[in-house]
């Protein structure tokens, strides 16, 4: 049986006086890309967090490589799972490269500086993400896309097997949204665990193998993208009517939005 | 050469020469050739005093005025420079400076009660203890008003130490006025509140030593968690750095830095928030050159200013923070506007 590299069970958490996230449960598998879809305030943002660590669910646990991730140090989870934040304000005047290079912190001690090796696999980072000539550019002068590509590369330098992506897509135009994902399917078949909360359907059944619906803090769809993403859910879910159909040639399914039924 | 190491070697050139011009100069006239014969005196007089033409109280004006005087400004200096840009790091906030959690108002209020008390005067260890129990509470107290479960919560805590500055400095305030009816005690409140290194003594020095060597170089193994803090919690987290106890023992650390400089060298402000910025400007946002080169430029620039006051006036003494804070502020609003400039506002 297949490890699941990272998973959770029954995890719950609330804020003051409100449940973000009901009991969920989900294993996830290599080479998986996974969106989290939902209408805003399901938790799904939430639920990256406590996958990261970076919350502490109120009950339930997570799970990576089958072991409580409060087992974990900080530097462990990091060599392990990567999270591109969305986020991704810069006000420093750091370069590219430097930031990429921060990528190689878990692996780094304090008075450490990078090695021959480090330098080459932040080369190799800057090189997948399409930044080779950027490297001496600073960060805070660069366009959405740009700084988006930035954290993946910081991601691809920090090697974790795992990627979590917070609306990776959300202030990129088509042509880079459209390059983004593809780089992410292909680095998913690498033996990669994907994980992204994303809020454009249509490109979310094209790229993802599995779609997760959240709302109201459960997981109420859990399945391939044609299995979730169905006229019913789109109507139940997402208060929208819309007209659904197969697409062979963009490999993906169509999404035609008749109406809104509001809130 | 490149531009980094260029500034350090402007720093080191500094400083050393700063400390130089600060072993000469002074109502006592000491030619440069005679300062390491004087200088090595105390050293070599056990064998060889009857052959050296070095008189005695040139070489005690060196070893017990001077040299104590220079070192204790030097890492004063360093302490508060480096906790300054440690802070703005850490709180990714240009305005913090080791007086924005009220660690320095703590100290001064401790040393204030010391002189109050008359502690002083009986013992010279009872005003750096009280400056440390003073900056040790304070940080206490606004860490516990602002964590929750462990978690410092930023905001809250920049406020809770901005209420505890106004609180400390109002009860610094009322010691003040009741000890007004005694005026050698209110002089030497307000004198050490306005800062300086008159009469400080290798005691001092004992002092601060050992805390800033190993405060500095504890705050060095911080250099990479703090770029990544720049970038915001999330980032740190993602690439490793457990956030809340990064801050928690940074907190820990500058407050004994904090604590350790103001008990030798009383409230000289400035220091904290324009060195740091000075370098960040000339060196960008990367710790590993800001925080040596601001404990080199902190150092430089308290050792200058205390050499400026003693050539200006020798005999009058003008409180070291009036020089730090007249000197600092305009060239920080300098600073300010050139940004603006150059931001083309």
């Amino acid at each position: 049986m297949i490890k699941s590299p990272l998973s959770c069970q029954n995890l719950s958490f609330d804020y003051p006086q409100q449940r973000v996230l009901d009991n969920i449960s989900i294993d996830c598998f290599p080479e998986q890309f996974i969106g989290l879809i939902g209408p805003n305030g399901a938790g799904k943002s939430t639920l990256l967090k406590l996958l990261l660590g970076l919350l502490e669910p109120t009950s339930g646990k997570v799970q990576l490589n089958e072991k409580p991730l409060e087992d974990f140090a900080r530097r462990e989870i990091a060599q392990h799972i990567s999270l591109v934040p969305q986020d991704l304000a810069i006000d420093y005047a750091f370069t590219v490269q430097e930031i990429v290079a921060m990528g190689r912190n878990p692996y780094l001690g304090a008075y450490q500086s990078e090695s021959q090796q480090d330098q080459q696999i932040i080369e190799q980072a800057l090189l997948r993400t399409d930044l080779s000539d950027l490297g001496e550019r600073k960060a805070d002068q660069l366009s959405g896309g740009e700084r988006q590509r930035v954290f993946i590369a910081r991601a691809l330098a920090q090697q974790a097997s795992i990627l979590l992506l917070d609306e990776p897509t959300a202030s990129l135009d088509l042509c880079h949204q459209f390059d983004l994902m593809t780089l992410i399917r292909n680095l998913t078949n690498e033996n990669h665990l994907s994980i992204a909360a994303i809020h454009d359907l249509q490109l979310a059944s094209r790229f993802c193998d599995r779609l997760i619906l959240l709302y109201q803090g459960t997981i109420v769809a859990d399945g391939s993208p044609a299995e979730v993403i169905c006229e019913e859910n789109l109507y139940r879910y997402f208060n929208i009517e819309a007209k659904i159909t197969q697409d062979a040639s963009i490999e993906g399914l169509r999404i035609d939005v008749l109406r809104s039924t509001g809130v | 050469m490149n531009r980094t190491a260029l500034v350090f070697l402007i720093l080191t050139g500094g400083l050393i020469f700063s400390l130089f011009a600060g072993l000469l100069l002074g109502p006592a006239e000491i030619a440069i050739s005679q300062i390491p014969e004087f200088l090595l005196h105390p050293l070599i007089s056990d064998t060889a005093s009857h052959t050296t033409s070095a008189s005695p109280w040139q070489s005690s004006v060196l070893w017990d005025i001077r040299l104590p005087r220079l070192i204790v400004g030097a890492l004063a200096g360093s302490c508060l420079a480096i906790c300054g840009a440690v802070m703005q790091g850490m709180f990714r906030n240009p305005l913090a400076s080791p007086s924005i959690l009220g660690v320095s108002s703590g100290a001064s209020l401790g040393a204030v009660i010391a002189i109050y008390l008359g502690l002083a005067s009986v013992s010279v260890w009872a005003l750096p203890l009280f400056a440390f129990i003073g900056a040790g509470l304070t940080l206490f107290l606004i860490y516990r008003i602002s964590s929750q479960r462990g978690h410092a919560v930023i905001g809250t805590l920049l406020l809770a130490g901005v209420a505890m500055a106004a609180f400390n400095s109002a009860l610094s305030s009322l010691i003040l006025a009741l000890s007004l009816d005694s005026w050698g005690v209110g002089q030497m409140i307000i004198y050490w509140t306005m800062g300086g290194l008159d009469g400080r003594t290798w005691d001092h020095v004992f002092l601060i030593l050992p805390p800033a060597l190993l405060g500095i170089s504890l705050l060095l193994l911080f250099s990479r968690p703090l770029d990544a803090l720049l970038l915001g919690e999330t980032h740190a987290s993602s690439v490793g750095v457990d956030v809340a106890r990064t801050r928690l023992y940074l907190l820990l650390i500058t407050s004994c830095l904090v604590g350790a400089a103001i008990s030798v060298c009383g409230g000289v402000s400035f220091i904290g928030l324009v060195v740091p910025h000075i370098m960040r400007l000339v060196l960008g946002p990367h710790h590993r050159y800001l925080l040596p080169a601001s404990a080199l430029g902190g150092a430089l620039c308290l050792v200058s200013a205390d050499l400026f006051l003693r050539t200006l006036s020798p005999e009058q003494a003008i409180p070291l923070g009036v020089v730090t804070a007249a000197f600092g502020a305009p060239f920080f609003l300098f600073l300010l506007v050139r940004k603006r400039w150059s931001m083309s506002l």
